[in-house]
């Protein structure tokens, strides 16, 4: 491909490939700090590719087609200028069909004291925005897309990719962050308007730190406060339902949801905005932490 | 008919709260089951038997307070469930 | 092309010893590519390697088994469903590789369960697979028409639960394609296994094989089909009986012309150990041979222009030119593009 770059999120490393540069360069400047991947003494753990529809359509119709080592074949294509979601998108794909070393979740996940949060629910759940704040306010940010549970130890650890923001949340998580570490205002995108927030330093240098879950919350945004605890059965199956690769991982991931659901008490926390449930967190927190 | 439960090294149960989490090996399936299933698997598992046979077996074991008709009726739709997910066979 | 490193590594598993990080990197990619990574993992297990590809290949170890039990369970419920019909039910391609015990299967990728049986008992097979829980795949009215009328199976059924697809078969090729493969002797000479499960004769699987190859796709994912190809005549072809008796049974199902390319190809492509008889010939072979190493270290398939032109052989093979065209035209209107 005519353009390329290495990437090290977590424990995966990415070769991104594009017909085009720009998605290139946008994925350089946000994933600066990360470690760099040197192809010529590092095998990737996944290639994505980021190619025209057809090959002749490069320069007539700017349509990226999202291609790779797993791929869906009926993904639509998407415009030239939402290059960068598409390179995150190819990343994800990988992750949620190829990765096979934990169980993966979908959920997003915060630190404190070696000790998980994990955050998981449906899209519009907030578990996004709630890590991308927790983040900024004394918590190690460990992923806002996937937490990744080992099942031979029981700990969870880090995916911390770009934390994708969609329309309303994007003005409440970049409030008092420095421009460096906020990507383009992508509009007009199959879920609305999106931007890319860099994780802090810390969730940076720290990415390849597991941490021992200690709580599982299960938020629903819109609603009135309440919160209540979830049974061990309910947990298990909402983490089969949050887990792309929980089927694929057989017996070893049957063994890590039945020892993570024994072990993590589950919450289910009901909220209406984002002050009440940042206070409802450090409190839940309190009880178990 | 007779039933003929798949053999327990096949079928890990572990319980979760109200509910068992029953992983079968065989076909890399988990299946959360509650109350009677577990039971019937057990009981099915000392060897082959018809309903009548499962019945007597899970009467020594527990209280059945149902009629004999009507405890058969529903042992039989709970197996037959159990051989559409590959958990139990039936033989003619 | 990457995928020629990939045969070669196939072949002499040794050659890793030297590689590179980026040499590793297009092997493991053409390999995912072409769904032989299990394929590879399993013929480079205990060899040594670095860190970073000894943990792709341990994942991919996990999906090989996983792929193996699952189908294995598929067949076990497609026999349970299909057992009260007493017919015959002949498994085909990786689902009977697995299911014997042969070369091929090792870290094969296993997907849909192939399954033939005889043409006038389709319907009852369609009615207790039905009955079992598989529903239709296709909602799509042309589709469903042209692969009753046409197809050489059943329009793709999938299990309701288990998400799992069943192809059923009545023969190997398509009847609109030239040879008429004799479907009802595979099934009348089909190997017995346990369980009231059969499998083809070799020789019929290698009629298969080479049919699938050669005259009926359009050699996407190729390699694969011809690592199978491979596998099959090195675990069976030993004395020279074993390849008289796959040319009679070639020239019988009206396959010989592409049995005999497959066996060349092989023999090209993976060194394959052939009787000097059937390597003449073959004039087209290296078009072939490249058609079916076309993928990159980024693992794309190269030559666009070649590849077109095998999707439209391929289809001037199974259907008479005016049904192309109808058939053409209606899946592009939907949007539906040959290359992507």
């Amino acid at each position: 491909m005519r353009h390329q770059l290495g990437l090290a999120v977590g424990p995966a490393t990415f070769r991104i490939g594009s017909a085009w540069r720009g998605p290139i360069d946008a994925l350089a400047r946000l994933y600066a700090a990360y470690p760099p991947i040197d192809f010529a003494r590092r095998v990737p753990d996944f290639t994505v590719r980021l190619q025209p529809v057809q090959p002749w359509r490069r320069f007539i119709r700017s349509s990226i087609f999202i291609a790779g080592d797993h791929m869906l074949p009926d993904a639509a294509p998407m415009a030239l200028e939402h290059g960068l979601l598409a390179a995150e998108m190819g990343m994800n794909l990988q992750m949620a069909l190829g990765w096979r070393r934990h169980v993966l979740l979908h959920a997003s996940c915060v630190e404190k004291d070696g000790k998980a949060l994990v955050i998981t629910g449906e899209s519009g759940s907030g578990k996004s925005t709630l890590a991308a704040m927790l983040g900024e306010r004394g918590w190690r940010l460990m992923g806002d897309e996937f937490a990744l549970l080992d099942p031979a130890s029981g700990m969870v650890f880090a995916f911390p990719r770009l934390v994708s923001l969609k329309n309303e949340a994007i003005d409440i998580a970049t409030a008092g962050i420095t421009p460096e570490r906020i990507g383009p205002r992508l509009e007009g995108t199959p879920k609305g308007a999106i931007r890319h927030l860099v994780p802090n330093a810390e969730a940076i240098a720290r990415m390849a730190e597991p941490a021992v879950p200690r709580l599982l919350l299960l938020p629903r945004y819109g609603f009135a406060e309440a919160h209540r605890p979830v049974e061990q059965g309910e947990a298990f199956v909402r983490l089969t339902e949050a887990s792309t690769n929980y089927i694929a991982l057989g017996e070893a991931g049957f063994g890590a949801l039945v020892r993570f659901v024994r072990t993590v008490p589950a919450v289910a926390l009901d909220y209406p905005d984002s002050a009440t449930v940042l206070a409802a967190v450090e409190a839940l927190w309190g009880e178990v932490a | 008919m007779t039933y003929r439960a798949e053999a327990p090294d096949q079928i890990i149960v572990e319980r979760l709260g109200a509910i068992d989490a029953l992983y079968h090996r065989r076909s890399g399936t988990t299946h959360l089951v509650a109350a009677p299933v577990p039971q019937i698997l057990e009981a099915l598992g000392e060897g082959a038997t018809d309903v009548a046979g499962l019945l007597a077996r899970l009467a020594a074991r527990f209280d059945l307070d149902t009629p004999d008709d009507e405890a058969k009726a529903a042992l039989e739709q709970r197996l037959a469930e159990l051989i559409d997910l590959g958990l139990v066979r039936g033989e003619r | 092309m990457s995928a020629a490193l990939l045969a070669e590594t196939l072949i002499d598993p040794g050659l890793v010893t030297r590689f590179d990080a980026p040499t590793w990197t297009a092997l493991l990619t053409a390999a995912r590519a072409e769904r032989l990574l299990g394929t590879i993992a399993d013929k480079l297990d205990g060899l040594a390697m670095p860190p970073d590809v000894a943990a792709i290949l341990a994942d991919t170890r996990v999906d090989a088994r996983r792929d193996r039990q699952q189908a294995l369970w598929e067949i076990d419920r497609a026999m349970v469903a299909l057992a009260p019909l007493d017919c015959p039910v002949v498994l085909l391609k990786g689902s009977a590789f697995a299911a014997a015990g042969l070369l091929a299967a090792q870290g094969r990728a296993i997907g849909d369960l192939d399954i033939l049986v005889p043409r006038d008992r389709l319907d009852e097979v369609e009615a207790a697979l039905r009955g079992a829980g598989w529903e239709w795949v296709k909602p799509d009215p042309y589709d469903e028409a042209y692969y009753r009328r046409w197809m050489h199976e059943l329009p793709p059924l999938i299990h309701v639960e288990r998400d799992r697809m069943i192809d059923v078969h009545h023969t190997i090729l398509p009847l609109t394609a030239r040879p008429r493969p004799d479907a009802a002797a595979m099934i009348a000479d089909a190997m017995p296994l346990a369980n009231g499960i059969s499998v083809l004769r070799i020789d019929d699987m290698l009629c298969h094989a080479a049919a699938h190859l050669i005259a009926d796709g359009d050699m996407a994912g190729g390699l694969r089909n011809l690592w199978d190809i491979h596998c099959l005549l090195i675990e069976h072809g030993e004395d020279q009986s074993f390849w008289n008796g796959l040319d009679a049974r070639s020239r019988h199902h009206q396959l010989r012309a592409p049995m005999r390319r497959a066996v060349r190809l092989s023999h090209r492509i993976f060194g394959t150990e052939v009787p000097k008889d059937w390597l003449g010939g073959g004039v087209l072979d290296g078009l072939f041979a490249a058609r079916l190493l076309t993928r990159t270290s980024w693992g794309q398939e190269a030559r666009p222009f070649l590849r077109l032109g095998f999707y439209f052989r391929s289809h001037l093979l199974r259907m008479p030119p005016l049904m192309l065209a109808r058939h053409l035209w209606t899946k592009w209107r939907k949007g539906y593009r040959p290359i992507g």
